[in-house]
């Protein structure tokens, strides 16, 4: 079985203009959606108390809202349900520091008038920690990309990092504007995918690279669109293919994998869609934008390897003794 | 017929499938031999805590030892000091005879890490800073030390201590079951378990209903309430007779009205000093102080040799016990504060183990059906590799003794999608050389050569972030990284070198009936 033609070469490098269109487009998108209405951090970054709690049958937020409004502990609170109408769960922004507190008591004091539940998770984020852990997250993310970047210059050559982590940075905004725009929580999973996306969407943007790397090498033409036209092509069945299993494994745990993993496969599912599309319609254009030249590619390359056979040469004469 | 080819990848990818066989035996059927992979907190349920220490209270108690240090000693040797006061900068007194100015400064001189200023007779002793370090250090250590010591003989299974960070204390209970088994623990954890042993201020005693604290304190002395009726205050000098640190043993015993008390026994140094001061001071009053609470303040009838004594107070059997371990493991040098607190109760975790299982066995099959359709046999060898390489990832795990967390288990899922890319890279290869009419042979051995430098570059970026990811992410997102990493090394395994030592051993039979379309889906060219 095979889904894309074998020797047909698609014209990518065409459509180039309107995806990058589209691609500043929705950049700008995200952009705004961060400057107005910006992330909802989640309590693992802003500190704060969230409890879950499943009632036995469902139950309305506004007899929970109306319990809680009594108590000075919950000032604040929101509270949503989880998942389903059965589930709830409160979140409020103030924390204790003290380790004799029985928060479970007093909450199933607060609540005992709303039905029969059981407390499922309590979580008490402090202030200081969910700083510290920001502060982190955000490290964690800077170095990988300085790293990657590194990585490729010496792999490849410098435009091709700066192109991959141009390409990286777009999926990475482009993927928080999806978050903020659904609403969800950022918290310490939510970074984890951010930072899986970046790993996956490099991993597709390698191969292509890869193959173009290859082609420049045997291409008879200067012509930089047609290689890049050519390798994305030839790679095109494998990057469907890898995408779309992918896809699978984390629609399934999207749709089956529970709610408290759904914030988290919601951001990969959105990032290995992008991480697609940014492989095949940004990395490469943006590559061709930096002025990558196969010409002066291919010389400098012929020029390393000359230098290694000279010094190769050299050794060999050295150690024969003729120098 | 040829017998197959063995190549080493194919003995390496064996000895692979071997340990990925092996290791993870003890996980899969729960056997009970063998290291396993445990369950995070997130699937198993328990409590996760993040805990700091008020370092000032360290230093403060530091300055407190140095004061009764100050104190022990002048008594010994019969010098008279007056004013001896201590705060958290400073300790300072006044020696009433100067001629013993050169026996203090010895002493003094002993004591390590501090700065002596004296202004004629008053004497002024601080921190240095390097000491102050050091003694937040100490505390740190010593209160991972003493909550472990408090957890193991809580009675909970796999209570988890650790020092995190540069000031930070992890406290993993897997075993907590309810809310007020939760308490209980939070509590003890919390315990100061700070004992003293006080002399009651004998000439002002009767003042202490009307002294405020600031009073009393311009006397050297401190107010404590008493542990059984909160209205009742007792005037005791601030400075301790002794002190828990000099404790060997704490045990619950039960006295004559059958109520629980706790026996405590004091090490030579303590019972030395208790001897002394019981010796010097009968007829005056004793309080043994737990927590900054006198349990009671018995008159001294004679000399108390020996170095034991009873703390009673009415205690529940449960708390009885519970100062007792507290005794026992030591006091905290300073207050523990909590910073995280993440309670998951074992039915969310078992929710969520269901739910992520689901949507492991369901990818897995999509996947695994996927290759088959679309590659042929050459799409069950992929699937043998991810198969091995799901094995090694909980072998390698189990052996490790690594935490399988949610997003671990997210990770799992993630590296099944992933794993079989490497394959489908090198099958690709391999079509393309099979349409322009290459040899079987030179299609898988060219295919696997071309796809080489994609696979490796592609893979150790992935790695680079996995690397960033343990290094900075905490709990959870570490677990994440782990699993992630150990499938990508584990795949360069399973994924490069197994598949291809599974052709060449298949070769001479693939050559013989070269069906490609059976083989690799396509026709050849």
């Amino acid at each position: 079985m095979q889904i894309f033609s074998k020797d047909k070469t698609y014209g990518f490098m065409k459509l180039s203009p309107v995806t990058l269109a589209i691609s500043i487009i929705l950049l700008l998108g995200s952009f705004t959606l961060m400057f107005t209405k910006g992330l909802n951090y989640g309590i693992d970054f802003s500190g704060g108390t969230l409890i879950q709690v499943q009632y036995a049958k469902p139950i309305a937020l506004d007899t929970i809202r109306e319990a809680i409004s009594k108590s000075e502990l919950f000032k604040d609170a929101t509270v949503t349900h989880f998942g389903s109408s059965e589930e709830v769960v409160i979140r409020f922004l103030s924390s204790t520091a003290s380790l004799e507190a029985n928060l479970e008591s007093s909450i199933t004091q607060t609540l005992k008038d709303t039905g029969s539940f059981e407390i499922r998770r309590v979580d008490m984020v402090g202030p200081k920690v969910g700083d510290e852990l920001r502060i982190k997250g955000l490290t964690a993310l800077l170095i990988s990309i300085g790293a990657i970047l590194i990585y490729i210059a010496y792999r490849f050559e410098w435009r091709f990092a700066v192109s991959s982590v141009l390409a990286l940075t777009h999926d990475i905004i482009i993927v928080i504007g999806a978050i903020i725009l659904f609403n969800i929580d950022v918290n310490l999973d939510i970074l984890a995918a951010l930072l899986t996306i970046l790993g996956y969407s490099l991993n597709d943007t390698i191969i292509i690279f890869d193959r173009v790397r290859e082609s420049t090498h045997e291409a008879k033409e200067y012509n930089l669109n047609e290689v890049i036209d050519y390798s994305v092509s030839r790679t095109l069945s494998r990057t469907t293919l890898t995408s779309l299993t992918t896809l699978f494994v984390v629609a399934t745990l999207f749709f089956f994998g529970g709610e408290i993993i759904k914030g988290f496969s919601f951001t990969l599912l959105v990032g290995i869609i992008i991480g697609t599309y940014s492989s095949i319609f940004i990395a490469s254009p943006l590559l061709s934008r930096f002025g990558f030249n196969i010409r002066t590619y291919r010389e400098k390359e012929i020029a390393k390897q000359k230098r290694r056979l000279e010094k190769e040469k050299l050794r060999a004469q050295f150690e024969k003794g003729i120098v | 017929m040829r017998k197959g080819a063995v190549t080493y990848r194919l003995i390496v990818f064996l000895v692979a499938l071997l340990f990925g066989v092996g290791f993870s035996i003890p996980t899969l059927f729960q056997t009970d031999k063998g290291s396993k992979i445990t369950l995070g907190l997130d699937l198993q349920g328990g409590l996760h805590m993040l805990l700091g220490i008020e370092s000032e209270a360290a230093i403060a108690s530091q300055m407190k030892n140095i004061a009764s240090n100050i104190k022990f000693f002048t008594d010994d040797e019969n010098i008279l000091i007056d004013s001896l006061r201590m705060s958290e900068e400073r300790v300072s007194f006044e020696l009433l005879d100067p001629d013993e100015s050169k026996n203090i400064e010895k002493m003094l001189k002993k004591i390590e890490g501090i700065v002596v200023s004296n202004d004629g007779q008053i004497y002024q002793i601080k921190l240095t800073e390097e000491e102050r370090k050091r003694v937040i250090e100490y505390a740190i250590n010593q209160a991972v030390e003493t909550i472990r010591n408090r957890l193991d003989q809580f009675g909970l299974a796999e209570p988890s201590v650790a020092r995190q960070g540069a000031e930070n204390i992890l406290v993993e209970l897997p075993g907590i079951k309810s809310a007020q088994e939760e308490q209980r623990a939070r509590e003890l954890i919390a315990k100061a378990a700070h004992l003293q042993l006080m002399a009651v201020d004998e000439g002002r005693k009767d003042q202490a209903y009307k002294m405020s604290d600031k009073e009393a304190a311009s006397y050297g002395d401190v107010i404590y309430k008493d542990a059984r009726n909160e209205e009742h205050r007792h005037l005791l000098q601030a400075i301790p007779i002794l002190d828990g640190s000099m404790l060997t043993d704490a045990r619950v015993a039960f006295d004559q009205m059958n109520q629980p008390v706790i026996n405590f026994t004091l090490n030579s140094q303590g019972a030395k000093i208790f001897g002394d001061f019981t010796g010097k001071n009968v007829g005056n009053h004793l309080a043994i102080v737990l927590d900054e609470k006198v349990y009671s303040a018995p008159v001294i009838k004679e000399r108390i040799g020996g170095g034991s004594g009873q703390i009673s107070g009415g205690f529940s059997i449960q708390e009885a016990h519970d100062v007792a371990i507290a005794l026992r493991s030591g006091a905290l040098l300073a207050p523990i504060k909590l910073l995280e607190k993440r309670t998951i109760g074992p039915s969310l975790g078992a929710d969520s183990i269901k739910a992520s299982l689901v949507a492991l066995i369901s990818g897995f099959i999509a996947v695994v059906s996927f290759m088959i359709i679309y590659y042929g046999l050459a799409g069950i060898i992929a699937n043998i590799a991810l198969i091995v390489n799901i094995l090694i990832i909980i072998a390698a795990m189990a052996l490790f003794g690594a935490t399988l967390t949610l997003p671990g288990m997210a990770g799992i899922v993630l590296t099944i999608g992933m794993a079989v890319d490497a394959n489908v890279i090198i099958n690709e290869r391999i079509r393309e050389l099979l349409r322009i009419g290459a040899s079987v042979r030179k299609s898988v051995d060219q295919g696997y050569q071309n796809a080489l430098s994609a696979i490796i570059d592609a893979n150790i970026t992935t790695l680079i972030a996995a690397i960033a990811l343990y290094a900075y992410g905490t709990g959870p997102v570490k677990g994440f990284a782990v699993t992630m990493s150990i499938g990508i090394l584990a795949s360069m395994i399973t994924a490069i070198l197994g598949t291809h030592g599974i052709y060449n051993f298949l070769m001479s039979r693939i050559e013989k009936n070269p069906n490609t379309s059976l083989w690799f889906g396509i026709k050849r060219g």
